[in-house]
């Protein structure tokens, strides 16, 4: 006769968590390294257009950022309407401060690398032209000529 | 005798590792600024006429209001416009109303003739953004497919394979030459 044995509960021996922190600490360098810190709170909405021909903007501490778009939250929007805004820094201001914001802005760079700051302009997609020219010639006379328009990449044709 | 030191617990550390990386995380942003970059014309005071080019070598790109683009007054698609721009450049046949090439001596390129063509670009006020953006890339995209071409021909690769000195020489065998024209009203 089969002696019927007792089925033995197998004990699983306790996972080892002491290369954990080494885990974590792994993926904490690789963010890190790999982004950088937000520096302005958006208090406007904006969508980038598409485009297919971008191109990098290379050293981040030579750009400045101008942001225009509808401002971002619904109090906002009561407050201020519906139409695009421009934020300099982390308010709103009107296209006469933007001579202001630049001479600031260059005042905060090495003097040899005054000549090659960069304004990038961040609009929503929707903004009409009208407040882009308003920007373009302010920065035409705050001496500013190097521009670039944010895009993101698009996928395949532009329709 | 020395005093054995006791181990020091290191559980917590995974704890304090996720804080640091949950930070991170929330306060760092990942993405890479991409654009279209442009060199704008310096201010003037006095709103003086567009700077003496032929009539020939001028490529006139109006988008009004309603995003409608015209070329030298006529009505077309964005899909078109860069084939359009790349022929009037390229002017292939040597057509007395598109614009000039003069011979130039380019370094590692030879003698090449630079086009004098200069594209303007008029924009209404109440143009989207998007639209003009759109423009903006398909010219972009004329210049390049003509750099590409050139590329291709003298050294075998695209524009944006090649060395820094031979990308110089295409450059300047090919100028980008897109002027944002000073504002006005168009109908």
């Amino acid at each position: 006769m089969p002696v019927i044995r007792k089925k033995e509960k197998k004990e699983i021996g306790q996972i080892s968590t002491s290369s954990l922190p080494d885990i974590v600490f792994m993926i904490l360098f690789f963010f890190m390294v790999s982004t950088s810190m937000k520096e302005t709170e958006l208090v406007v909405k904006f969508k980038a257009p598409q485009a297919t021909e971008i191109q990098k903007l290379e050293n981040k501490s030579l750009v400045s950022y101008i942001y225009v778009g509808p401002p971002a939250t619904a109090e906002l929007r009561a407050k201020f309407g519906e139409a695009a805004k421009i934020q300099l820094n982390n308010s709103f201001s009107n296209p006469e401060q933007i001579g202001q914001f630049i001479a600031s802005e260059r005042d905060a760079l090495n003097e040899s690398d005054r000549n090659k700051m960069t304004v990038c302009l961040k609009a929503d997609k929707d903004t009409r032209m009208g407040v882009i020219t308003d920007i373009k010639q302010e920065l035409r006379k705050a001496e500013s000529y190097k521009i670039s328009y944010a895009a993101s990449k698009s996928v395949g044709n532009l329709k | 005798m020395a005093k054995k030191t006791p181990e020091i617990n290191a559980s917590s550390m995974a704890d304090v590792a996720f804080l640091l990386l949950i930070f991170f995380l929330v306060a760092t942003t990942m993405d890479i600024d991409s654009g279209l970059n442009r060199v704008l014309p310096p201010w003037s005071e006095e709103q003086s006429e567009a700077p003496d080019i032929k009539e020939r070598n001028l490529m006139l790109v109006h988008v009004n209001k309603y995003d409608q683009i015209a070329v030298q007054g006529e009505l077309v698609q964005v899909n078109q416009l860069k084939d359009r721009a790349k022929e009037w450049v390229l002017n292939r046949n040597n057509d007395k109303n598109l614009p000039e090439k003069k011979e130039e001596n380019i370094d590692l390129i030879g003698k090449h003739a630079v086009s004098q063509g200069v594209i303007s670009l008029q924009n209404d006020r109440g143009t989207s953004y998007e639209m003009y953006i759109k423009v903006q890339n398909e010219l972009t995209r004329a210049f390049n497919e003509i750099r590409d071409e050139l590329s291709k021909a003298h050294f075998g690769k695209l524009f944006n394979d090649l060395e820094k000195e031979q990308q110089d020489a295409i450059a300047k065998a090919v100028p980008m030459k897109i002027s944002e024209a000073e504002p006005q009203n168009i109908k």
